[in-house]
């Protein structure tokens, strides 16, 4: 089987260079680039015009399956990630049961083989239960598959056990992946606390509330070595912090998502709750930060955070609704849109934030497009654009904030281990 | 000319000339309370359903009485005896109600932009009775007309919002309706109850009662909830009071002819003093009786009596 990307531009994030390039592609295997290869017997794929990128992986994703199938399972969530783009997902591990057992590892991995849709890499909790009381059994998560370490969702509250956590994960040689939350300066809120909070009456959560956990496991990320990557970063104070860790050599990264680079607490007028998320929406000064933090490299990855729910759950008064928003399908168009169109980021440095980065920070051979390697390969069309219609997404959740909104930057085809999984060409 | 809105969800989005029509009808309306016969039949065949999901006692029975003023059928739905305590959604509660033929829809609810989602489900008009810490808007309406009343107009005036503002659904529509009408605000607390943004919701934020309290025309007083010491918010009842109490001394400090107010129900003796709350300057009292006649302005023009 045989397969010709003919024309289209490859984007090399390692080298950071944009070639036009055809892509021939044997049994699931990048085999040659060059300029007008011979098509034989291949099937051809006309690029001219569009951008050929490795596979983009999501590092940061809730799958619900097990436990919460009614808000997504394993195969409508891969479906969403195809569909936008993502040849792989690393997905959290706050489902029923939590994923802090090889049982519920090997479960995930198995229910994705054989779905001809995009690679999961699953994340094993850092406690039992996600309770921040006892620690996983990391080492067996480790062997079962887990990637990298995360209770995200909730915050690990107590430094005791987080400092332990972050000991025994450089032992086991995973990264811990932080969601940065003080409870106790949360309290209850269910928005950004700033002017808009006091005019919709919501109760706030200060940007500190994020800001404290980002520091203090920081200097946990220190004391102990080990890796820590900060998860969904919405607030100009961590970003700070990321870059003074960075600057002083420390092990730490950080994403950002598409939501917090995009939107303001402004959102929240008309209390939708589609614009309910965690860490919410965040004022203009913190969204500015966050794209001059993509821009200088403090964030290195761009992932989601897809949390998908259903429509009974998101039809209710503003502070009963769930947290989270599906994000799989909207991601390459917001990231186009809002940060390469803008110039914020080349395609290139664009591409690596959602390729080699991720793939780095958990340990896995991708995010490489060349020959010999795997073709698990992105086609963007950068001139491409849709208005969102959440009715058309493959994700069962419907709960986005960006309904209606123009988006320019597509992804038009998507091949895991050389088999087209998705194209809308 | 009428309302530009079905509903009533809060004063930020209502314009002046609509605030000034809810006045000037809530003066013909308090005429009628003053009969020996207090019923007119504007609204007969209409139907207002009172939905309370928090208690109320002067609000709801001021929307009922207003009702059956205006030969309206009401309903008071309150949350502890209906289906919302077998889990029934807000969504679905709304549309039981639309079904069962409502004109006017009033709710009160714990959560801010309760009334919107409300709103969004039902064809009839929705007037908020207080949503959360969001608005409370009939009753800045009543606070307005009670000061217009007294005072004869609003523009210029001094008024002072002192409380928990920061959990006061009525000082954010006091906020928003004394400025659109032209009164000067000034709100004041305790730091740890002032919540950021009041300067551009138009308001001048003072920590200190006393700077609040000079030169004021309107005091309008805020109940604390005294829970709210166990949340850190203040020490001590005692030194609430002593900081953000009104008395007979720091009222001195006001107009000679200044209003005092209160949307009640009062804590006597700790955010207003019993003489100063049953004193001359109180207008209490006046409140609730103005509330009434806001309230049936606010059913005339919604539900069909002044619409276009």
């Amino acid at each position: 089987m045989k397969i010709l990307i003919k024309g289209g531009r490859v984007v090399d994030p390692v080298a950071e260079t944009e070639k036009n390039l055809d892509v021939a592609i044997e049994d699931g295997i990048i085999v040659e680039f060059g300029n007008n290869l011979k098509e034989d017997s291949a099937e051809v794929i006309d690029a001219v015009g569009m951008l050929v990128a490795p596979g983009l992986i999501d590092m940061h994703v809730h799958l619900r399956e097990p436990g919460y199938e009614a808000k997504e399972t394993i195969e409508t969530g891969l479906k969403a990630a195809v569909r936008g783009g993502f040849t792989g997902v690393a997905c959290m591990p706050n489902t029923k049961p939590v994923a802090d057992n090889q049982t519920v590892i090997s479960y995930i991995i198995d229910r994705t083989s054989g779905l001809g849709l995009a690679r999961v890499w699953p994340i094993g909790a850092i406690t039992r239960g996600s309770k921040g009381e006892e620690l996983a059994e990391m080492a067996d998560l480790k062997k079962a598959g887990a990637v990298a370490f995360s209770d995200d969702g909730q915050p690990v509250t107590g430094a005791g056990i987080m400092r332990r956590a972050m000991q025994y994960a450089r032992m086991v040689g995973l990264t811990i992946i932080a969601h940065c939350e003080e409870p106790a300066l949360v309290a209850g809120g269910s928005m950004h606390e700033g002017f808009m909070s006091t005019r919709l009456g919501l109760k706030g959560i200060p940007g500190a509330a994020e800001e404290v956990m980002v520091a203090r496991d920081i200097i946990l990320s220190e004391l102990t070595g080990c890796p820590l990557h900060i998860a969904h970063v919405s607030t100009a104070g961590s970003v700070r912090l990321v870059k003074e860790a960075r600057a002083r050599g420390l092990k730490v990264t950080a994403e950002a998502t598409p939501h917090h680079f995009t939107l303001t607490d402004q959102a929240v007028e008309g209390y939708s709750t589609s614009t309910k998320v965690n860490p919410p929406l965040r004022g203009e000064e913190d969204v500015a930060a966050v794209r001059q933090g993509l821009a200088d490299g403090t964030i290195d990855v761009i992932a989601t955070d897809h949390a998908p729910h259903t429509p009974e759950e998101k039809e209710v008064e503003y502070d009963r609704a769930p947290f989270g928003m599906v994000g799989l399908e909207t991601a390459v168009g917001l990231v186009w849109s809002e940060l390469v169109e803008s110039g914020i980021l080349t395609p290139a440095r664009a591409v690596a934030k959602m390729t080699i980065n991720p793939a780095r920070i958990l340990g896995i051979e991708k995010g490489i497009i060349q020959p010999g390697a795997v073709a698990d390969i992105t086609v963007i069309d950068p001139a491409r654009e849709e208005v969102v219609n959440p009715n058309e997404f493959a994700s069962k959740g419907r709960n986005t904030p960006f309904a209606g909104r123009k988006i320019k930057g597509l992804p038009v085809l998507t091949m895991v281990g050389g088999k087209i999984v998705f194209s809308r060409l | 000319m009428g309302l530009r809105k079905k509903d009533l969800l809060g004063l930020e989005h209502v314009e002046t000339d609509e605030i000034s029509l809810i006045l000037d009808t809530a003066a013909s309306m308090k005429e009628i309370i003053g009969r020996q016969i207090k019923k007119v039949p504007t609204l007969r065949g209409k139907t207002v359903v009172n939905v309370f999901y928090e208690p109320s006692t002067r609000t709801r029975t001021s929307f009922e009485l207003a009702a059956k003023y205006l030969s309206a059928d009401s309903v008071n739905i309150s949350a502890s005896t209906s289906s919302v305590v077998k889990g029934e959604s807000l969504k679905d509660t709304s549309a039981t109600i639309a079904a069962l033929g409502a004109d006017v829809v009033v709710l009160r609810h714990p959560m801010a932009g309760a009334p919107g989602l409300v709103a969004n489900t039902v064809k009839a008009a929705v007037i908020n009775a207080g949503d959360g810490a969001h608005e409370h808007p009939t009753q800045a309406l009543l606070d307005m007309f009670t000061v217009r009343e007294r005072k004869g107009g609003l523009e210029d005036l001094k008024v002072a919002i002192v409380g928990d503002i920061l959990h006061s659904r009525v000082a954010r529509s006091d906020i928003w309706g004394f400025t659109k009408m032209g009164a000067r605000v000034s709100v004041c607390g305790p730091s740890t109850m002032l919540p950021p943004g009041l300067e551009k919701m138009g308001a001048n934020v003072l920590e200190n009662m006393e700077d609040a309290l000079l030169g004021a025309d309107v005091i309008i007083m805020l109940r604390i909830q005294l829970e709210r010491q166990q949340q850190g918010l203040f020490p001590s009842v005692r030194e609430y009071a002593r900081l953000f109490g009104l008395n007979r001394e720091k009222l001195a400090l006001a107009r000679p002819g200044a209003l005092v107010m209160h949307p009640g129900p009062m804590n006597r003796g700790v955010e207003i003093s019993p003489e100063v709350a049953d004193g001359t300057h109180s207008v209490i009292n006046e409140q609730v009786t103005n509330g009434l006649a806001v309230r049936m302005a606010l059913l005339y023009l919604l539900a069909g009596g002044g619409t276009q």
